[in-house]
C-alpha cells in the first residue's frame, strides 16, 4: 500500500507561522508511531487565516486541518488524521472550505497542490499543454490570442498585454529580451511571491510562451531580494526546466531556443517602475528613464524589450491552453478574466482571493475579510499599495475593476487590499505616504524628490494642529505639482493616497485646537 | 538583504578580486558585484571600491553612485544580529509602529543604530502582510510577530552561530 499523503506548505508566510514545526513534528509523531506517511510540501491555498493548513489525501480527495500547530499535532494523530478522521481543527474537504470554493482559480489553479518542484505534478495539472500549443502557433496568433484573452499588465498600470507584444513581435532585432517583474514592493502585495514559491514553472512557462511570441532568447525575472525562498524556488525550477528541455536549446524538440536567469534586487522600491528596473538589472542606480523611447523598442541594453508583472507572465500558459474566450468570458467592461486580490492588515481572514472583475470593494473586505482581525469597526482599505487611494465604508460598493476604481478616485494597481480598524489616524498615513516617497524617490525630478519631504513636514504640522487651513492649502497645491510635475508614478500617484485620505476622512485633518 | 554576521569572511584583497573574478565579465557588473561582495564579506568595505571599478571599468564615483542608492548594501561590518521590522501599510495596521518601539526598549538600541549586536532596521513590506506585523530576524520570516517572538528567534539564532 502507498503511504498517505500528507500536505504541509512550504510558502514562507506559512512558514513564518510554523508550518515547519508542524512538518518537523508530523514526521517525528509518524515515526514514533509507526504510520508510514509521506510529506509534501506545497505552496500554500493563500488561506492565511488558516495557516499553517495541514491536508490530508483519501481516497484521491483532501481534507485539511487548520491553523494547525506543533502542539496540536499529537492529538491529530490520537484522532487518525490521516484517515481523514474529524479533529478540534477539522475543515472537511479542502475544496469546500467556503472562502476557497467561492473562488475562481484561473491564475492560481496549481498553487497550493502541486509540488511546485515536481515536472510532473506540474504535467499531471495541466503544465506545458498551454506551450506545447504555442510552438505549433505563429508569433501572430499568439499575440492575436493574448489581444483577445483581454489580459491587462498585472503590475499596476493595467496596459493590454497583447498590444504591448505586439509592440515587441514588430520591433526589428535580432536580439531582444523578457524581463519579469517581480519586484513586488508595494504594501499589501504578495501574490507575485506566492506563485514563485508555489507554481514556478507556471511562469517559466509563460515567459517562455512570450518568448515564442516576440522572438525573444533570453528572459530575467527581477526578484525583489526580500524573496529569498522565491529566489531559490525559480533557481531550482529554472534548474529543472533546462534538464527538462523546456528551457535552452530546441526546447521540448522544437528549433526554438530560449534561457532564463535571475536577478536580484538591492533595496529600492522604485525599481519595480520597469524603466529604473532595466537601469538596475544593467547595474547602474535605479534612476527612472524618459519615454519615449518606450523599453519595447529599446528597453535592456537598448534591445527591445517585453516587460510583464509576474502574475500577467503566469495567466498566460493556462489562457493558451483554455483558449482566449475562456479569460475574455470572466469579468466586466474592459476589465477581463480574473484578479488575484491580495487581502491584508487588520482583517480576520487575509489571504488570496482570485475571482473574477467586478466583485465590490465591500464583499472583499466582509464576506472574504470577514471584518478586521481587531474585531474593531474598518475604518479605512487602501487599495492598490502604497500610491492608491484610502477608501471609507461608504464606498464600499465600488466595483473592483480598472474602470470602477479610476471612476472613484482610485487605482487597482497590483491588488492589494489593506484593512485598517477604527484606530487609525489618517493624517498619519497621508504623512507616511509622502515619507515613502521621500525615501524611495529615485531623485530625478524635483517636484517628487523635494515635494514628498515639504508634504511630510506640512502634514506634520497638521497633525500639530499648526496653522491647520493655511497648512492644508498649501498641501493641497503641492499635490497638484506633484502630481502634474512628476515623470513618473511614484511622484504622480503619492497624491492619490494622500488627496482621498484628506477627502474621505476629512474630520482627521481638522485643527486639534481649533484654528 | 543587508548581511548578518554569520555570513562574514574576513576581507582580504585576494579574496575580494576572487569574487570580482565571478563577476565582471556578467552584462552590467557593477551592481551584481557590490552584491556578491556583500554577500562574501557582509557588506561592503571602502576599499572595495578601487577593486570595483577596475574590475568593471567605470569611474569611482559611479561605484560610489550605485553603492550608495541602495538600501540593502552596507558600508559597515554587520551586526552580530539583523532585526527588520516591516512598517509598511499593511503591517502599520497592526501596530508595527510601536512594535518597533517595544523592540527598540527590548533590544537597548534604536533603530538604525549600529551597534555590535543587534540592529534594528525599518523595512517596507515584506510579503506576509496578511500574517502581520512581520519581521525578519537574521533573515528569518516572522508572522504575526510580537516582542516575545522576536526575542526568541534572536536567542534561536545566537545558538545557531
Ligand atoms: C513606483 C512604481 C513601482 C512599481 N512597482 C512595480 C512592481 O513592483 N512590480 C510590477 O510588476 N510593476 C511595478 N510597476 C509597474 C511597472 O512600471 C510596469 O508597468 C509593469 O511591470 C509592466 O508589467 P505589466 O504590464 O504586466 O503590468 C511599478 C511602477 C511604478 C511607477
Ligand atoms: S517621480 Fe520620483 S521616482 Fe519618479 S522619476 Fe521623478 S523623482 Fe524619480
Ligand atoms: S506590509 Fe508588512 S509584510 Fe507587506
Amino acid at each position: 500500500m502507498k503511504p498517505v499523503r500528507v500536505f504541509v506548505p512550504k510558502d514562507s508566510a506559512a512558514k513564518s507561522v510554523g508550518a515547519d514545526d508542524v512538518a518537523r513534528a508530523i514526521s517525528q509523531e509518524a515515526r514514533a508511531r509507526k504510520v508510514e506517511l509521506e510529506i509534501v510540501r506545497t505552496g500554500s491555498r493563500g488561506a492565511m487565516w488558516l495557516e499553517p493548513l495541514v491536508e490530508v489525501e483519501v481516497d484521491g480527495i483532501r481534507v485539511a486541518y487548520g491553523p494547525m500547530s506543533a502542539e496540536v499535532v499529537p492529538s491529530l494523530f490520537d484522532s487518525q488524521f490521516y484517515f481523514g478522521a474529524n479533529h478540534p481543527l477539522f475543515l472537511g474537504l479542502s475544496d469546500e472550505i467556503d472562502w476557497i470554493k467561492r473562488q475562481d482559480r484561473f491564475t492560481f489553479a496549481r498553487v497550493g497542490i502541486v509540488d511546485p518542484l515536481s515536472t510532473d505534478d506540474y504535467e499531471v495539472h495541466g503544465g506545458m499543454i498551454g506551450l506545447r500549443r504555442a510552438l505549433g502557433l505563429n508569433s501572430l496568433e499568439i499575440v492575436e490570442e493574448i489581444v483577445a484573452s483581454g489580459l491587462r499588465g498585472r503590475g499596476g498600470a493595467g496596459f493590454p498585454a497583447g498590444i504591448k507584444w505586439r509592440t515587441v513581435a514588430q520591433a526589428a532585432s535580432s536580439k531582444k529580451y523578457i524581463c519579469c517583474n517581480a519586484d513586488e514592493g508595494d504594501s499589501g502585495t504578495f501574490a507575485d511571491r506566492m506563485l514563485m514559491e508555489g507554481d514556478p514553472f507556471t511562469l517559466i512557462e509563460g515567459m517562455t510562451i512570450a518568448a515564442v511570441a516576440v522572438g525573444a532568447d533570453e528572459g530575467i525575472i527581477f526578484i525583489r531580494s526580500e524573496y529569498r525562498a522565491a529566489i531559490a524556488a525559480m533557481q531550482d525550477a529554472i534548474d529543472l526546466a533546462r534538464k527538462k528541455k523546456w528551457l535552452g536549446a530546441s526546447i521540448l524538440g522544437s528549433d526554438f531556443s530560449f534561457d532564463i536567469r535571475i536577478r536580484v534586487g538591492a533595496g529600492s522600491y522604485i525599481c519595480g517602475e520597469e524603466t529604473a528596473m532595466l537601469e538596475s538589472i544593467e547595474g547602474k542606480r535605479g534612476v527612472v528613464r524618459s519615454k519615449p523611447p518606450l523599453p519595447a523598442n529599446e528597453g535592456l541594453f537598448g534591445k527591445p524589450t517585453l516587460i510583464n508583472n509576474v502574475l500577467t507572465l503566469a495567466t498566460v500558459p493556462r489562457i493558451l491552453e483554455l483558449g482566449a474566450d475562456s479569460y475574455a468570458s470572466r469579468g466586466v467592461g474592459r476589465s477581463l478574466g480574473t484578479q488575484v486580490f491580495q487581502l491584508s492588515g487588520n482583517v480576520a481572514r487575509g489571504g488570496i482571493v482570485e475571482t473574477s472583475f467586478g466583485i465590490l470593494l465591500g464583499d472583499l473586505v466582509n464576506d472574504y475579510g470577514a471584518g478586521t482581525l481587531s474585531a474593531r469597526p474598518v475604518k479605512a482599505v487602501q487599495v492598490g499599495g502604497p500610491l492608491g487611494a484610502y477608501f471609507p465604508k461608504s464606498l464600499f460598493n465600488v466595483s473592483m475593476d480598472y474602470e470602477s476604481l479610476l471612476a472613484a478616485g482610485g487605482m487597482l494597481g497590483h491588488g492589494g487590499v489593506v484593512i485598517f480598524d477604527e484606530t487609525v489616524n489618517m493624517t498619519g498615513q497621508a504623512k507616511f505616504a509622502m515619507e515613502f516617497c521621500a525615501e524611495e524617490s529615485c531623485g530625478k525630478c524635483t517636484p517628487c524628490r523635494v515635494g514628498a519631504v515639504r508634504g511630510a513636514e506640512t502634514l506634520h504640522k497638521i497633525s500639530q494642529g499648526i496653522e491647520v487651513s493655511m497648512n492644508r492649502g498649501l498641501l493641497l497645491d503641492l499635490l497638484d505639482v506633484m502630481a502634474d510635475g512628476s515623470l513618473c508614478a511614484m511622484g504622480g500617484l503619492t497624491p492619490l493616497a494622500v488627496r482621498s485620505a484628506m477627502l474621505h476622512f476629512a474630520e482627521d485633518f481638522e485643527s486639534e485646537g481649533g484654528d | 538583504m543587508a548581511g548578518t554576521r554569520g555570513k562574514r569572511t574576513k576581507w582580504s584583497k585576494e579574496s575580494a578580486t576572487a569574487v570580482l573574478d565571478t563577476t565582471r565579465d556578467e552584462p552590467g557588473p557593477l551592481l551584481i558585484s557590490l552584491q556578491a561582495l556583500q554577500s562574501r564579506f557582509g557588506y561592503v568595505c571602502d576599499k572595495d571600491i578601487e577593486l570595483v571599478a577596475a574590475a568593471c571599468n567605470v569611474s569611482r564615483a559611479e561605484v560610489h553612485g550605485v553603492l550608495t542608492f541602495y538600501r540593502d548594501l552596507r558600508r559597515t561590518p554587520p551586526p552580530n544580529h539583523l532585526v527588520q521590522i516591516c512598517v509598511a501599510e499593511a503591517c502599520q495596521s497592526l501596530g508595527s509602529r510601536s512594535l518597533v518601539e517595544a523592540i527598540e526598549r527590548s533590544c537597548g538600541t534604536r533603530i538604525g543604530e549600529t551597534n555590535a549586536d543587534v540592529e534594528i532596521q525599518a523595512a517596507y513590506c515584506l510579503g506576509n502582510c496578511a500574517l502581520g506585523p512581520a519581521a525578519f530576524v537574521d533573515e528569518v520570516l516572522i508572522g504575526r510577530s510580537t516582542v516575545e517572538k522576536i526575542r526568541s528567534e534572536l536567542s534561536k539564532s545566537e545558538l545557531r552561530r
